[in-house]
């Protein structure tokens, strides 16, 4: 639990920073996976005849699964699977860490067989103190995902509290 | 599955209910890529500071994505979902998914409805409140 904790120009230096585009790859099998570790019963998220009955070209993504990120051991993180972030990092020393908020919005459909690009950035810091968790620092990333078609799909904007 | 004419304003989701075991978010880290062992490793400094592994948030997102689902019926579609992670939710504890919609309108041609949303634990907190938008037929 940090007592003091303060925002330096160095942390607000990487706000509004792309990070290098990364794929995600949305398939049957990883569009299955995620939707059983959710616990659909919903035949639309695993057989692809009714994903076609109902109007997709193929199993559509649930809602908040974004695809898989591509995992290169060295290049991605081992514990969250994305990409390690190139280029500057934020640099904060807090080693506690919990998920504050998520929203995502739509503007088209993901199916099974696209494959997204996905690109992000730091858009907001902010520190709170808790009562519990003393200082806590939120961060705010933006995301975009642009299918292989260079449709923009969806933005996700994600706050992570890190204490 | 609802259509834009017949939903009101007030009406209420079929609930959803979840009881997520640690097999059940060991799925949930698969499918998602969320291996913090915070959610599956009761060693680890964080569970046990807290004195038990906790459900992803993620997974409480994805369940309100679910309850969503299932009322559209693929009918209509997600505009918008998003909810914040205000307290903690544990294994074998039930949660309860529900909403309701909180307004009506349309835009752009598209008929709209905005949906209040949540999960609940058992003593009635709402530990992951949210809203969405859905475009519907």
């Amino acid at each position: 639990m940090a007592k003091e904790f303060e925002i330096t120009d160095q942390m607000r230096a990487v706000i509004g920073i792309e990070s290098p585009p990364w794929t995600h790859e949305v398939t049957t099998t990883s569009v299955r996976a995620f939707a059983r570790g959710v616990g659909y019963t919903d035949p639309v998220y695993f057989d692809i005849e009714a994903a076609k009955a109902a109007g997709y070209k193929s199993l559509p993504a649930p809602p908040s699964y974004m695809g898989t990120a591509v995992f290169i051991p060295g290049k991605s993180n081992d514990t969250f699977s994305g990409p390690n972030r190139g280029g500057p990092s934020l640099k904060h020393g807090l080693p506690g860490l919990l998920d504050g908020g998520t929203e995502t919005e739509y503007f088209g459909q993901i199916c099974a067989g696209d494959e997204l690009t996905v690109v992000s950035k730091l858009t907001d810091l902010t520190v709170r103190e808790s009562g519990s968790l003393g200082k806590m620092l939120i961060t705010t990333n933006e995301t975009t995902y642009t299918n292989q078609d260079g449709e923009l799909v969806a933005r996700q904007r994600g706050q992570a509290i890190f204490y | 599955m609802p259509k834009w004419d017949d939903v009101s304003e007030g009406d209420a989701l079929p609930e959803l209910k979840k009881k997520p075991g640690v097999t059940q978010l060991v799925k949930y880290a698969a499918g998602s890529g969320d291996f913090n062992p915070l959610h599956h490793d009761f060693a680890f400094p964080q569970s046990k500071a807290l004195g038990s592994i906790i459900v992803h948030g993620r997974f409480k997102y994805a369940s309100l994505g679910e309850l969503v689902s299932n009322w559209l019926g693929h009918e209509g579609r997600i505009v918008k979902l998003g909810c914040q992670y205000r307290g903690m939710d544990f294994p074998d504890k039930e949660f309860v998914a529900g909403g309701t919609v909180k307004r009506k309108y349309e835009e752009d041609g598209r008929k709209l409805a905005e949906l209040e949303i949540w999960t609940k634990n058992e003593e009635g907190k709402a530990t992951t409140p949210g809203t969405a938008v859905v475009e519907l037929p």
